[in-house]
């Protein structure tokens, strides 16, 4: 890398691998080296060229001793394996967690809506229940669960409308994962 | 520091006169900036002060991190802007056999950078002066405390950036210990967080 003081050249740019989001000569010690590979042949064909060409590889591999790269490779294909398997994790989580709407009574005509589970689709649910608050114009908050976690809940028999508006404005969550029920039992404190 | 993900706290807006303090900070902390500071603190722009775990200040423009801050000690710049100004900062390089230890957050220990891979302050391969202390003195060393962004061997890009724990002059006469302190690193907490 040439160095030079003026100053038109700066700031430079630096481009940051789609996957992993490092700068592409960290990808191999990411743990997803594969992906970030095929990402950046696709996206910098030039980039793709200069960090995985034999030469480079040759080079890299010759700056450290035999024991060591052992140890280097060993430790990668761990981490490899690792991040895969969380992936794995958060995808299979992902299609099998639900959604709960409950609609609770709360005052014979009263009811307030809760809305459990949606953390596990990866959303803060502090802003989405603001966003919810702001929707339908009502009081929307986070409460805890007494099982441990905590949930939304929202004034009003809204169960339907939160429905409409969690399928349309999230795309992650698949509408079956969403479910209505309705709870009867009366809520002691209001 | 940033070993486990972060949750940002809620983000404040810092008042023009503290963000008038912040400005002078940066510039005392690392004169070479100058010519950029505009670039990267338009006096116009409001600046975000974002609270993070452990006392921890984090300035951002637009979701975009700068420098962060532990209490009241020195600033130091996030990794994405030392990738775009990388000259402004004193720099240090670690070899290759080290990289992999620094990108999982241990924390740096000297023969990463005094062997024949790494670059202190003073090193003969380096004619371009480009690593150590720019502004001469006893050689370019630099003492304990001081802010320096870690570079590796064969790369371009900056992967580290933290407080010495060990003069350098010491670390070339003790070749072992820890020689920074746990700081900021490609692909930790703060690197991940988004703050849109």
């Amino acid at each position: 890398m040439a160095e030079a003081s003026s100053s038109s050249e700066f700031p430079k740019k630096v481009v940051y691998c789609g996957v992993c989001s490092l700068p592409p000569e960290y990808c191999e010690f990411g743990g997803t080296v594969k992906k970030c590979e095929e990402w950046l042949e696709q996206n910098h064909p030039a980039m793709h060229e200069k960090l995985y060409s034999q030469e480079a590889i040759e080079q890299n591999l010759s700056a450290l001793s035999l024991d060591a790269q052992k140890r280097a490779e060993k430790d990668a294909q761990k981490k490899a394996a690792k991040a895969a398997s969380a992936e794995a994790k958060a995808q299979e989580q992902r299609a099998t967690s639900k959604v709960l709407i409950k609609r609770i009574e709360r005052n014979k005509r009263k009811y307030v809506t809760a809305v459990q589970g949606l953390e596990q689709f990866g959303l803060d649910i502090k802003k989405v229940a603001k966003d919810f608050g702001k929707k339908f114009a009502t009081g929307s908050s986070v409460t805890k669960v007494p099982g441990g976690g905590e949930e939304i809940t929202v004034q009003g028999d809204l169960s339907d409308d939160i429905l409409d508006y969690l399928t349309e404005t999230y795309s992650d969550i698949p509408e079956d994962n969403v479910e209505c029920i309705e709870d009867k039992k009366k809520k002691a404190a209001g | 520091m940033f070993k486990k993900d972060i949750t940002p706290g809620p983000k404040t807006k810092v008042k023009s006169s503290a963000q008038r303090g912040i400005r002078q900070k940066v510039l005392d902390q690392y004169p070479q900036l100058e010519p950029y500071i505009d670039d990267i603190m338009p006096k116009k722009e409001q600046l975000d002060l974002v609270k993070l775990p452990d006392r921890i200040a984090l300035y951002a423009l637009s979701a975009v991190p700068l420098f962060f801050q532990h209490m009241d000690d020195p600033l130091l710049p996030h990794l994405t802007l030392i990738h775009r100004y990388p000259h402004c900062f004193t720099r240090l390089r670690i070899d290759r056999g080290a990289i992999r230890f620094v990108l999982s957050g241990a924390s740096l220990m000297v023969p990463g950078l005094t062997s024949a891979g790494g670059r202190l302050p003073g090193n003969a391969d380096d004619t371009e002066g480009r690593y150590g202390g720019k502004d001469g003195g006893d050689g370019g060393e630099l003492d304990a405390g001081e802010v320096v962004v870690i570079e590796a061997e064969g790369k371009e890009n900056a992967c580290f950036v933290g407080v010495l724990k060990m003069g350098t002059g010491e670390m070339k006469r003790v070749r072992k210990g820890q020689a920074l302190e746990g700081g900021h690193y490609l692909g930790d907490g703060l690197w991940q967080l988004n703050l849109a």
